[in-house]
């Protein structure tokens, strides 16, 4: 298996999903603040005008709005760059949706590394940590077209509140597309090594495991696409199987997925983890691969972590 | 509902109101914590609304088509639960448990545990972005629930609070009734001389509400005001109440010193014979 393949939006497919949901649910409802072109719901906005509402450069706000439409019954979608989403914002998601029970679905878009000239400021690494750390907070990271559609739909039907955090750049198809909140999804099985992925690490994390598999290592591959509510019966079982596990994301390490299985792991299952994400630096601009390289991310990088893991497990000499 | 405002409503109103003022000196008394400053300046607009204004129901707390009310001023919880109470929407006994663990009556109001409470609050300039929200949401449905936000005015500091005001004005939601408890204080002194906010009435006016300025303890006032609101019919209304912060206990009265801090044995005693609780009953 190979991910060189064909490469699509996942902005485009959350927004044909919401359309999908619009079409469904008359009380399906698109926020957005000034950002409708970079978030993908303007298809959404066209088709049901009466239903979608810009509410300019007030991300803050907008969520808070949010809020006050989606207590009687309305499933309210409100997509933003994550770093107002869930950074600038923090305190409205926490206060006026979670503290409300409000059915409100936030959507971090795009979040990461980010691309082209920007840099820091719109590049948004801690979003993770932050919404995972709310009580009653669905937290979602599709890896690709298909589970964006899944997720959209997915946190639709899920009553309260949810984070969405979806990448700017279009990738692989690699997953069949069927996110299931609560599970993690095994991308390929193996009992040398765990590979730990979710978001846009999944298709290197396959890369990674067709490599290691043409030297005789079976890596089993996860994809933690519900980051909220967690696996932790699939991970302490991988952790049994295989001894060592590699988590890959495109989030600071700090606070991200890698940091949940590693304390996950030392409490009930302790074995070799390596996280494999940000370090504790912000992003750059440039060129999504090149900054994925800068930032640590290489494919190199990804082998020589798996290296390391399999050598202290005496599987590699 | 009428609009004409009897002496006899304005005594029952009154009496409501002395009966609020006690309340929350006992709960912030029994609590040994809260808010009595700004518990006790927005009496008389809270309890204008709770029994009068609002086409509420306490049988029905969750009806769809009731009018909405977001204290965004959460730290003022003492007050309203001591109006939910007397206007029957739980047992006035309950207010003994404000701010103990497992209580319905947190603090700062919590929707998820009281029927009444409409909107969770207490981190300052979200709550009328949350009524903006609800007042579009009635919209839609075409429901006919008018929204109350109900602000404190150190929060007409926050950005949020003049966020939400744009798109009040911009999608004109006359049936959004923006209410100032302006007292003057916050918690660390006069608002204007922290960070001023005046001239307020202007400021609304140029962001595109209909401002309405009164006595905020004077109940023909704020009824009032709330008439002139309903018959507002192409932007939101915005009534700035000047009130006194501690009104109804004079050494809480006009400081900031109040605004967070429980009185003590002593002081709830002083408080409460102040109104007019009788002696026997203040010392106990």
């Amino acid at each position: 298996m190979t991910t060189a393949g064909h490469r699509a939006s996942l902005r485009e497919a959350y927004g044909r999903a919401l359309v999908e949901l619009g079409e469904r649910d008359p009380r399906t409802m698109v926020l957005d603040a000034d950002r409708a072109s970079a978030t993908g719901s303007q298809s959404f906005a066209r088709q049901f005008p009466e239903r979608a509402i810009n509410l300019g450069v007030a991300d803050a706000s907008m969520i808070s709005i949010a809020a006050g439409l989606a207590l009687d019954g309305r499933t309210v979608f409100v997509g933003t760059n994550a770093v107002f989403a869930a950074g600038e914002a923090y305190n409205v998601v926490r206060q006026s949706v979670c503290l409300n029970a409000a059915n409100v679905k936030v959507v971090g878009v795009p979040a990461g590394i980010g691309s082209g000239v920007d840099g820091a400021p719109l590049a948004m690494l801690e979003d993770l940590g932050l919404m995972r750390g709310l009580p009653g907070m669905t937290v979602v990271v599709p890896a690709d077209a298909p589970s964006a559609r899944s997720a959209t739909l997915a946190v639709a039907e899920r009553p309260g509140p949810a984070y969405v955090r979806l990448s700017g750049e279009p990738r692989p198809d690699v997953t069949p597309g069927e996110i299931v909140i609560g599970r993690a999804t095994q991308l390929r099985p193996g009992n040398d090594l765990t590979i730990v992925a979710l978001g846009t690490l999944v298709a290197p994390a396959l890369d990674l495991a067709e490599d290691l598999a043409r030297i005789g290592i079976s890596a089993r591959v996860l994809d933690f696409a519900s980051v909220k509510p967690f696996d932790e019966p699939a991970l302490l079982r991988a952790a049994r199987d295989t001894g060592a596990i590699l988590v890959l994301e495109e989030h600071s390490v700090l606070t991200g997925v890698g940091a949940l299985v590693a304390s996950a792991t030392a409490e009930n299952y302790p074995v070799p983890v390596r996280r494999v994400g940000i370090p504790d630096v912000f992003s750059d601009a440039g060129p999504p691969d090149v900054l994925f390289d800068r930032l640590g991310l290489s494919a190199a990088r990804l082998r020589d972590e798996a290296w390391e893991l399999l050598k202290s497990r005496g599987k590699v000499s | 509902m009428g609009d004409e405002v009897s002496a006899e409503l304005v005594e029952t109103l009154r009496a409501t109101a002395l009966e609020v003022r006690r309340d929350v000196v006992r709960m912030t008394y029994a609590a040994g914590s809260g808010y009595p400053g700004g518990s006790l300046s927005v009496v008389e607009l809270l309890t204008a609304l709770l029994f009068r204004e609002m086409r509420i129901d306490p049988a029905r707390p969750a009806d769809p088509d009731r009018d909405r009310l977001v204290l965004s001023k959460g730290h003022a919880a003492s007050a309203l639960y001591s109006a939910l109470a007397l206007r029957g929407f739980f047992p006035r006994d309950e207010l003994r448990t404000f701010g103990r663990p497992g209580t319905r009556l947190p603090g700062l109001p919590d929707r998820r545990r009281l029927p009444g409470i409409d909107a969770t609050t207490g981190g300052l300039g979200q709550g009328l972005g949350v009524a903006v929200g609800m007042a579009l949401d009635a919209r839609l449905e075409r429901r006919p629930s008018r929204i109350y936000a109900v602000l404190g005015d150190g929060e007409c500091q926050a950005g949020g609070t003049w966020e939400a005001l744009l798109a009040a004005a911009h999608h004109r939601l006359a049936h959004l009734v923006i209410v100032i408890d302006r007292n003057g204080f916050e918690g660390d002194g006069a608002t204007e001389e922290i960070l001023g906010i005046e001239p307020l009435v202007e400021k609304l006016r140029a962001f595109g509400c209909a401002p309405i300025e009164i006595d905020g303890h004077d109940f023909p006032a704020v009824l009032g005001a709330f008439a002139t609101a309903r018959a507002t019919t192409d932007r939101p209304s915005a009534i700035v109440a000047h009130t006194v912060k501690g009104r109804g206990v004079s050494f809480m009265e006009n400081t900031h010193v109040w605004h967070a801090r429980a009185p003590s044995p002593d002081e709830a005693e002083r408080a409460l014979l102040e109104l007019g609780v009788p002696a026997a009953e203040a010392t106990r």
